[in-house]
């Protein structure tokens, strides 16, 4: 038999993405149990948060580019934080 | 032709205002505002000059696209030898008063000498006089713009002015106009205090005249007007959440200097952030940002304003602070937040708010702040000396210091130096958190490498609005670079810090440039000046200027060894977040910097680079 394994993550969307959080989140994060193996790509289209508002994707800080993001398997742990295009200064 | 072609200089010692014709072979070379006022300032003062003696000069100056329908056309500059550093010190600033120089006649207003009293200077399309200022001296910005208006009785007339931090000589006192906008950084408002004058007030109704090709203008701006208007950041992002948008992401890549730079990330960062302002308060229900707010003709308007909680302890008493008010923007909020430990968002609205009110740069406060707590905590400053307990993280300590720095009271006055002379005072001058003595702004160089470079060669001292390349190596903007690595960085550097003089000279807002680049702003300035404004010469005008402001800090003493980082930044290590573990990089960024820009081994222009840029 096959057993599922879930993995704990954060997830986290920020600005006008906030809006697309499940409910139940503290702020602009939620931790989330997912199956080992899910993608950045895979949260990004679960929740619905339009590809082009995906901008600045984040794993732990470190920058996810666009063409990785559907080969990149989140771990235990991990972090996952996405804002839209934004500057500031 | 952009340009009034006319200039007013004032001898505060004589007393006496004349008129003169702006030389158009320099504007030709050096564009306006930033690259022009800087060309008559290194011409006409003394490198070595002190900066605070009557012989340094200051200047308020316009671009050729200031005043006109260009968005974001409403931007001065105030040039001068700056107090906190001795280097070149050029703060801009937003609102409607560099708009309002412009529809008076005036190009740029030249400040020379001494008042031997108080004074103001009032201008009125042609006529500029000089007035009595005994009845505004002691007076906030705030007050000093209400009396003006009052005596004028005209409520269009627009005011820059210093409040009490720069008549204190605070070395890090700004000029503020319109309330809340101020040219902020290197003590420009100390320099203004200096010559004991008090404010500016302008009432220009010529509107600006003489834009070359009309036709043309109108569709340049048009088109640029669109491409604002159609990009995700300067069309929506900036608007709705300003630059305090960065808080979160900053802290996340692990470059949120946080307690004098012990730490690359504030476990507070989310309560003062963007998001944050939008929330409801658990007190009353209410959303500190009541809402956006927009600078002469931009149609970006990523200004704050907000409203602070009237039962905060630090307002309670003080029903003058509970109306809507400028603020926070993302520096501010840092350098009086993270930059000390304090994630009470409440509190540092109040200090922003004394900071706007007396006239102070939140950023040079709120870290020389920081670095007074970590010499606290270190032991070295104690309870008898600052007047009160000032762990990191106390909201009381920043208020209370707030207003002591704002009115030089007690411990408030070793504040008002700045964090490099406070830190040398009690023998830890590592712990100042800054470069040719003006503190960092709100990047740690261990997360964002690229900034290390960029501060460390900033001709103003630390800043980010030098060279910001944390559009590509954060924000993706024009591409996106890796921000730990090293390699392309100077490269990088210079081109930012080029265009950016570009943008200041020209008197539009570099925000545009997260949309914008060279090749937008390029047909608004060549249909609205005259002569050829080519790609090429724009390249050559922003280099041109950055070596000029280089050469007159090289002449005033400032050799290549100054071009450096505090030791925290390039020998400890970060302790958490992506960069865990790295240092800056500059050893290795800064000789490729020189050679990139076509300096000597001593970052001295080279007789070659001087002579292809005229200089
Ligand atoms: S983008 Fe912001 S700072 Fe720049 S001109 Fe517009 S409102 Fe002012």
């Amino acid at each position: 038999m096959e057993t599922r394994v879930t993995i704990r993550i954060a997830f986290k969307l920020f600005a006008s993405l906030s809006d697309y959080l499940p409910d139940g989140h503290r702020g602009n994060r939620l931790e989330l149990d997912v199956d080992e193996g899910t993608t950045v790509a895979e949260m990004i289209h679960r929740y619905r948060v339009p590809e082009r508002s995906a901008h600045l994707v984040l794993v732990n800080g470190h920058f996810v580019p666009p063409a990785e993001r559907a080969r990149r398997r989140l771990q235990d742990g991990d972090e996952l934080a996405i804002w839209p295009p934004i500057a500031g200064g | 032709m952009g340009w009034n072609r006319k200039l007013l200089r004032v001898n505060l010692t004589a007393g006496t205002c004349s008129v003169e014709p702006l030389n158009m072979q320099w504007a030709d070379e050096y564009l306006g505002s930033r690259g022009l006022a800087t060309k008559y300032l290194v011409s006409e003062i003394d490198p070595k000059v002190d900066p605070l003696s009557p012989d340094n000069k200051m200047i308020m100056a316009t671009g050729p696209l200031t005043g006109t329908m260009a968005s974001t056309g409403g931007r001065y500059t105030v040039v001068t030898k700056g107090p906190l550093t001795g280097a070149i010190a050029c703060s801009n600033s937003g609102g409607f008063f560099g708009a309002e120089m412009k529809f008076a006649g005036w190009d740029m207003v030249i400040f020379e000498g001494k008042s031997a009293k108080p004074v103001w200077l009032y201008i009125e399309n042609d006529k500029a006089e000089l007035r009595d200022a005994a009845g505004l001296w002691g007076k906030s910005c705030w007050e000093t713009e209400e009396q003006i208006k009052d005596e004028l009785q005209d409520p269009l007339v627009r005011i820059s002015s210093i409040g009490k931090a720069g008549e204190n000589q605070v070395l890090y006192a700004c000029v503020v106009n319109d309330l809340h906008r101020a040219a902020g950084r290197s003590g420009v408002g100390a320099v203004m205090g200096s010559k004991n004058l008090k404010a500016v007030a302008i009432r220009g109704t010529k509107g600006v005249s003489g834009i070359k090709d009309f036709g043309a203008f109108l569709k340049a701006t048009n088109d640029a007007k669109k491409v604002l208007a159609d990009n995700a950041v300067t069309g929506q992002g900036l608007p709705k959440y300003g630059t305090q948008v960065l808080m979160n992401v900053i802290n996340e890549i692990g470059a949120l200097p946080t307690r004098n730079h012990r730490d690359v990330q504030f476990e507070d960062a989310s309560k003062i952030s963007a998001e944050a302002m939008h929330e409801k308060r658990e007190s009353d229900g209410k959303t500190h940002l009541v809402t956006n707010a927009a600078c002469f003709g931009c149609t970006i308007a990523c200004g704050r304003i907000s409203e602070i909680d009237k039962g905060h302890f630090t307002v309670k008493n003080s029903p003058k602070y509970w109306g809507a008010s400028g603020g926070l923007e993302y520096e501010a909020a840092w350098a009086l937040g993270a930059a000390n430990g304090v994630g009470d968002l409440e509190a540092l609205q109040y200090a922003n708010l004394i900071c706007n009110e007396q006239g102070m740069d939140p950023i040079s406060f709120g870290a020389t702040v920081g670095a007074a707590m970590e010499l606290y905590e270190l032991g070295i400053l104690n309870d008898d000396i600052i007047g009160m307990a000032a762990p990191f993280g106390s909201a009381e300590a920043l208020a209370k210091m707030v207003e002591m720095t704002a009115v030089g009271e007690g411990f408030g006055k070793e504040l008002g130096m700045g964090s490099k002379r406070l830190c040398e005072k009690y023998g830890r001058p590592e712990l100042s958190m800054s470069v040719k003595g003006q503190e960092f702004p709100a990047y740690d160089s261990r997360g964002i490498q690229g900034m290390g470079l960029a501060y460390a060669t900033s001709n103003r001292g630390a800043c980010h609005l030098r060279g910001y390349t944390v559009a590509s190596e954060v924000l993706g903007i024009p591409v996106k670079t890796d921000p730990l690595a090293t390699d392309g960085k100077p490269e990088l550097v210079k081109a930012f810090q080029d265009a950016t003089a570009v943008f200041d000279s020209a008197g539009i807002c570099v925000f545009t440039s997260f949309a914008w680049t060279l090749a937008d702003v390029q047909p608004q300035v060549a249909a609205a000046c005259e002569g050829d404004w080519s790609m090429e010469k724009l390249n050559e005008v922003g280099e041109r200027i950055w070596n000029m402001e280089r050469m007159f800090n090289n002449a005033a003493g400032f050799t290549a060894k100054d071009d450096n980082l505090p030791p925290r930044l390039t020998q400890e290590p970060a302790k958490t977040g992506p960069a865990k573990g790295m240092v800056n990089g500059l050893a290795k960024m800064l000789p490729e910097y020189y050679q990139v820009r076509g300096w000597t081994p001593e970052g001295q222009p080279t007789a070659e680079t001087r002579a292809r840029l005229g200089l």
